[in-house]
């Protein structure tokens, strides 16, 4: 059988975990499936899955879950994979999967896949695909061992809506013992740092700028590529770490995630972390001196260049008409 | 405060890949390396720690005689001394076999504190400094951006950690442990010393200690091929001069894309 390890919050699900559940239903090759909820109050979200075409739904609450620790999650997850003994585990690749899932792993000494993007072929033979190399290379992974194998998967690989439902998996309390001695981390509230002054989330087009902007000194020709194409300027997450713009305006996995109508990516190689950020776009442009770049890959126009010639050109067609 | 920084020795970015004939690893002959980006910002952090609280910082890599460039590289740029796994087939292991071999040549040094980067620019795993803590039995905190150190406190041991978490969407949690612990730096948490040429002279000197790699490692993976990613997108690309280039863009967007 398959395990799904769902994520939620304070009772709200993780819409990422519909995206596992479409993972594993792939998977499964008539294998049954079924989903975990753990935390300490989930409210209505073992309900909420039991909506998925699964056998069943175990939820697994304990007060030491809230605040999540990796040390608590980690002794709950594995509770529930030896009480079910799942051929596959499948998780989202979240920052929070990123924290215990190798953990998990390392106690039962078991293969974890992460940032799976790819699954051919079902059941106990499959294979995994996964990026390596930046992105540069997509390699087929098999676990060894015997199972349990753990596998991650890339936010945005599968879509949410290929989850079948339909299902009415019947929701299964499950007891775990976590002992608080043995949580090593003590949480403090999630806060966040700023208030967020632009809404790129709404904005129509973008222009993003990456490493091959060079300094600081050139994010005002983006901002004028960006003025003349009536769009916001935003970054990859090295241009935000220089401090050459703000925070608020960085995309991809540890920023934001949008789907603009038209999306410039002016010097962006295009690491998975981005991508995942801004591959919804209807409209990429690419415009990068390596023609490897993995921005390419997700391009519908691209131009091999300097962006210091490209990009007032540009602006140069633009302002012409 | 005794301070372990793991760092792998990765190709660089510019690096265009070329397999071997099985097409289950890349040429690593072919190719030119550099410290893993987020390993940098890892052993920056440690040596700002040791500035502000003392100690000393030991450079870890577990790899093959290549890795020595960085390992030399971290020496250089202030670390004090250097554990080296050495073994040819570290290259291309898995983050099992990395984590095992790692904790082996480091358990009787019982550092304070071990930080390693998030995930490698090769394989990308992003376990490994997770396998690592577990076998050293100490906790682990991910993601990590910022570093407080209290010394005096804890439970009689060693003192207390503070950490800023990177979570997603711009949000942060500060998470308190005690020491020894292992966390994984996120890359930008601060910024990058490079070395001096007294640093590169002085490092000459330094030790660095060669382990070898335990018998019996078992890998819990394995690429069955490696290929340079189908496209999911027929990418239109646009040549030309910079002019010609921008003025069939624009027109391309205005008129097929209809997103001008």
């Amino acid at each position: 059988m398959i395990l799904v390890i769902a994520e939620q919050r304070e009772g709200k699900l993780n819409r990422a975990t519909w995206e596992t559940i479409a993972a594993a239903q792939q998977l499964a090759g008539g294998m049954p499936i079924t989903i975990a909820v753990l935390g300490a109050a989930t409210g209505g979200v073992a309900q909420e899955l039991s909506f998925a075409a699964v056998s069943e739904v175990l939820l697994a609450e304990h007060a030491a879950l809230d605040p999540y620790t990796p040390d608590a999650y980690a002794t709950a997850c594995r509770a529930v994979i030896e009480s079910v003994s799942p051929t596959y585990v499948l998780l989202p690749h979240t920052y929070q999967t990123r924290d215990f899932a190798p953990l998990l792993a390392a106690r039962l000494r078991k293969p974890l896949i992460t940032d799976v993007t790819g699954i051919s072929g079902t059941g106990t033979g499959a294979i995994f695909t996964r990026p390596m190399f930046q992105g540069k290379l997509a390699a087929q992974v098999k676990p060894l061992g015997g199972p349990p194998a753990l596998v991650t998967m890339q936010i945005g690989a599968l879509r949410a809506d290929a989850a079948q439902k339909g299902g009415s998996a019947a929701v299964k309390k499950l007891d775990v013992q976590i002992d608080s001695a043995t949580i090593r981390q003590k949480p403090e509230a999630p806060f966040r740092e700023a208030k967020q002054a632009v809404d790129l989330a709404q904005a129509e087009r973008i222009v993003a700028v990456g490493r091959g902007i060079k300094s600081k000194d050139n994010i005002p020709l983006a901002e004028k590529l960006a003025k003349a194409m009536d769009a916001e300027v935003a970054a990859s997450r090295p241009i935000c770490d220089n401090g050459w713009l703000p925070m608020e305006r960085q995309i991809g996995s540890s920023g934001q995630t949008v789907a603009p109508k038209l999306y410039v990516a002016l010097g962006i190689s295009g690491a998975i972390q981005h991508l995942v950020g801004m591959k919804g776009a209807r409209t990429i442009v690419a415009i990068n001196k390596d023609a490897e770049a993995p921005i390419f890959e997700v391009a519908d126009y691209g131009i091999v260049g300097d962006l210091f010639e490209i990009a007032p050109a540009l602006i140069a067609e633009l302002e012409k008409t | 405060m005794k301070i372990a920084v793991c760092i792998k020795q990765v190709p660089t970015r510019e690096w265009q890949p070329r397999l071997t004939d099985q097409k289950t690893w890349i040429r690593e002959q072919d190719a030119s390396y550099e410290m893993n980006e987020p390993d940098a910002y890892a052993l920056e952090e440690s040596l700002r720690l040791r500035e502000k609280h003392g100690g000393e910082v030991v450079v870890c890599s577990a790899g093959p005689a290549r890795v020595q460039t960085v390992i030399r590289e971290a020496l250089a740029r202030g670390a004090d001394r250097a554990i080296h796994v050495e073994h040819d087939s570290l290259g291309a292991a898995d983050a099992f076999v990395v984590a095992d071999a790692l904790a082996a040549a480091m358990k009787a040094e019982k550092f304070d504190l071990v930080l390693t980067g998030l995930q490698s620019d090769d394989q990308g795993h992003g376990q490994t400094g997770v396998i690592l803590a577990e076998r050293l039995g100490i906790p682990s905190s991910t993601i990590i951006m910022e570093v407080q150190v209290d010394p005096s406190t804890g439970s009689g041991q060693g003192g207390t950690l503070r950490v800023k978490r990177e979570l997603e969407g711009g949000w942060f949690q500060w998470i308190a442990m005690p020491l020894p612990a292992l966390l994984t730096i996120q890359s930008g948490i601060n910024q990058l010393r490079y070395a001096t040429l007294k640093g590169i002279m002085a490092a000459k000197k330094k030790e660095i200690r060669k382990a070898s790699v335990p018998e019996g490692l078992q890998p819990a993976q394995q690429i069955v091929s490696l290929a340079v990613p189908t496209r999911s997108k027929q990418t239109q690309m646009i040549t030309g001069s910079p002019s010609e280039a921008a003025k069939e863009l624009v027109r391309r967007l205005r008129e097929e894309a209809r997103a001008l």
